[in-house]
């Protein structure tokens, strides 16, 4: 009581008597102050409240606090549950920092926090749904219909990811990814809501039948054992030309310097 | 084996002027000018002083070089028996993994042994000349190219005399005969080009290559599966690759004829987001367009669309259209924007073309009609 009464007159007394009452008063309101209740429809499911709550904490700086969109963010109203549960189960979303792209990354959240995620979003605005694995499977396919989902995905998908689906270049340093390995529910749900730059390949156009011959032909092309060596990536002569060029031609170098080099001499 | 005796070229002291030193001695003279040791051309060097290697003066170091040589050269049997051994031992299905690298392990063995043979055959050649061969620095000089005037008076002298008694200067028929006779020879040759083709007048192009299967009414549908399009099937940000439905009645050659000028690319985007010119707002179902596949610059077919840019790119030299103002080109080699198919809905509510395309499609060339076209400039920059 000492060090109280003798250091009262101190310059920082004031202020931080002022923190210290601030900090006491805010406790006990904590305390007292009823629990918040959430404004939640009468029909609003509990799987919405906690998407919504999610949301709020994971998602609402960028998107608005109801899904509306800011200067960071696109809306999602309307962009449906698929959309959700592409970007946020492979990780594209939430975004660690702002960039050309959402990078690929370990999901963040358990499936049950996605689908609630989902069903919150999907109450904004109508948009498509999460697909059954009934549309997505490639079960009981003929070899015609892969080959017709070649010829689909040649003329609609391998302007930007490459023929075999090894992905390539955009504009500006951003990229269409490789769809070796991708799930088929991913690759569905990303024709359908159209992420990023991709453009959207709806099921009115192309209905699901179309989108599940496109998948059997991805995992059908990256099924096929490979024994030709190194396939450098798959992405056709360029990556074969960097490396006839850089190493291939590096190796003729050396020789031609050591068949012209001046070499030891006696003295 | 010894540097002086076939050397061409001495080597010069310091002290001496060389010709090109001279002339430039003499021009300084002429204009006054002081002359400087360190502007005058930097004399010739000569030769480099020829030095023995080791196995020139080391009788045991030749010998380590001859048995290094020999056993590169004897180790190419070898691998050419290994590479037969592994051509009929090694089995098909064999597999070998280096790291992430899959490779079957016949043609791995091959490559190899092969591979290393031929190596080797150089490697013992090359060893062989730097080590044991002669190598005496030797300069040669030029020589003219062309050939001493006596050689060149008799040559003269001689087919003149072969003109004299070949008859041609009393008889002039004769040559004359000769020469219409090859020449007549180039008419046959002329006609055969005929089957090059058709001679691509004005009027051929018109109804070949600067027209396609558009025309009113023709509904747009999808490429591959002729799934005719109402506008509400297509959300914002929707690419759609189509074709007019009458090619699925056309098949081999025409098929191909025809495909390689009418695709589509149908985009619908939010109407406020894009330009529409005035003349062009009809041609347009609120906010889906329809542009040609065909880039402008070369031809090739185009659909890396990036839906929140709107831009088009093509994947051939990166020219990139811009399809929310009219498809005007934003960069890279294409000259004219990309053609627009005018669109409506017809009464069933499918998308149907309004006309044809009203500018040829495809890649330019010189005699194209181009009076029409919205370029990379003009009104829109």
């Amino acid at each position: 009581m000492r060090l109280l009464s003798s250091r009262r007159r101190h310059p920082a007394a004031k202020a931080l008597l002022l923190v210290a009452a601030l900090f006491v008063i805010g406790a006990v309101y904590a305390a007292v102050a009823p629990t918040e209740q959430s404004a939640a429809e009468p029909n609003t499911s509990q799987q919405v409240t906690k998407g919504k709550e999610l949301f709020s904490v994971n998602c609402s700086s960028c998107h608005g606090l109801n899904g509306e969109g800011t200067s960071q963010g696109p809306t999602l109203v309307g962009v449906g549950a698929a959309a959700v549960d592409f970007q946020v189960s492979t990780g594209r979303m939430p975004l660690a920092q702002p960039g050309q792209q959402a990078p690929i990354k370990p999901a963040v959240f358990t499936n049950d926090e996605i689908a609630a995620l989902a069903a919150y979003v999907a109450t904004l605005g109508p948009g498509p749904a999460i697909p059954d694995s009934s549309q997505y499977s490639t079960d009981g396919l003929s070899a015609e219909e892969i080959a017709r989902g070649g010829e689909l995905f040649r003329t609609n998908c391998s302007a930007c990811h490459n023929f075999t689906g090894q992905g390539g270049a955009l504009p500006e340093g951003r990229r269409a990814p490789s769809l070796v390995g991708v799930p088929n529910k991913h690759i569905y749900e990303a024709m359908l809501t159209g992420p990023q730059q991709m453009p959207v390949f709806s099921d009115q156009v192309l209905p699901s039948q179309n989108k599940r011959e496109i998948i059997a032909y991805l995992n059908a092309i990256h099924s096929e054992p490979n024994h030709g060596g190194l396939e450098l990536g798959g992405l056709g002569p360029v990556s074969e030309g960097m490396v006839g060029w850089a190493i291939g031609i590096g190796v003729l170098i050396g020789f031609a310097i050591w068949i012209t080099a001046r070499g030891a001499r006696a003295r | 084996m010894t540097s002086s005796g076939t050397s061409g070229v001495q080597s010069q002291s310091p002290e001496e002027i060389n010709p090109e030193q001279q002339i430039a001695l003499e021009e300084y003279a002429e204009h006054d000018m002081p002359v400087h040791e360190a502007v005058l051309p930097v004399p010739d060097p000569g030769v480099e002083e020829h030095l023995p290697r080791l196995a020139d003066v080391d009788k045991a170091a030749a010998d380590r070089v001859e048995r290094q040589v020999v056993t590169m050269y004897l180790l190419v049997p070898v691998m050419a028996v290994l590479f037969v051994l592994s051509y009929y031992l090694i089995p098909r299905t064999e597999s070998i993994d280096f790291g992430p690298l899959h490779s079957s392990a016949k043609h791995v063995a091959l490559g190899l042994t092969l591979g290393i043979g031929v190596l080797l055959i150089g490697l013992a050649t090359q060893q062989w000349a730097r080590q044991l061969m002669a190598n005496n620095e030797v300069v040669e000089e030029r020589h003219p190219a062309h050939s001493p005037a006596d050689a060149n008076e008799e040559a003269l002298r001689q087919l003149n005399v072969g003109i004299d008694e070949s008859g041609v200067p009393r008889r002039k028929m004769l040559i004359f005969s000769a020469l219409g006779a090859v020449g007549i020879l180039a008419a046959p040759a002329l006609v055969l080009l005929t089957d090059l083709g058709p001679v691509a007048g004005p009027n051929y192009r018109r109804k070949t290559f600067e027209t396609t299967l558009w025309k009113e009414g023709i509904r747009l549908v999808n490429d591959i599966t002729y799934t005719p399009i109402k506008p509400e099937d297509l959300s914002i940000g929707q690419l759609l690759n189509g074709v007019p439905e009458n090619l699925k009645e056309l098949s081999g050659t025409e098929f191909n004829n025809a495909k390689a000028k009418c695709p589509i690319v149908v985009v619908r985007m939010n109407p406020a987001d894009i330009k529409i010119p005035a003349n062009r707002q009809d041609w347009q179902v609120s906010g889906i367009l329809a542009y040609s596949k065909i880039c402008t610059h070369v031809g090739c077919p185009i659909s890396l669309w990036e839906q929140q840019t709107h831009h088009l790119l093509c994947p051939c030299h990166q020219s990139t259209f811009d399809l929310a103002d009219s498809g005007r080109v934003l960069v890279g080699p294409a000259a004219r924007a990309l053609p627009q198919l005018p669109i409506k809905v017809n009464d069933e509510g499918y998308l149907v073309a309004r006309s044809g395309f009203p500018v040829p499609v495809g890649p330019s060339f010189f005699e194209r009609d181009s009076r029409h076209d919205l370029g990379q400039s003009q009104e829109y920059r």
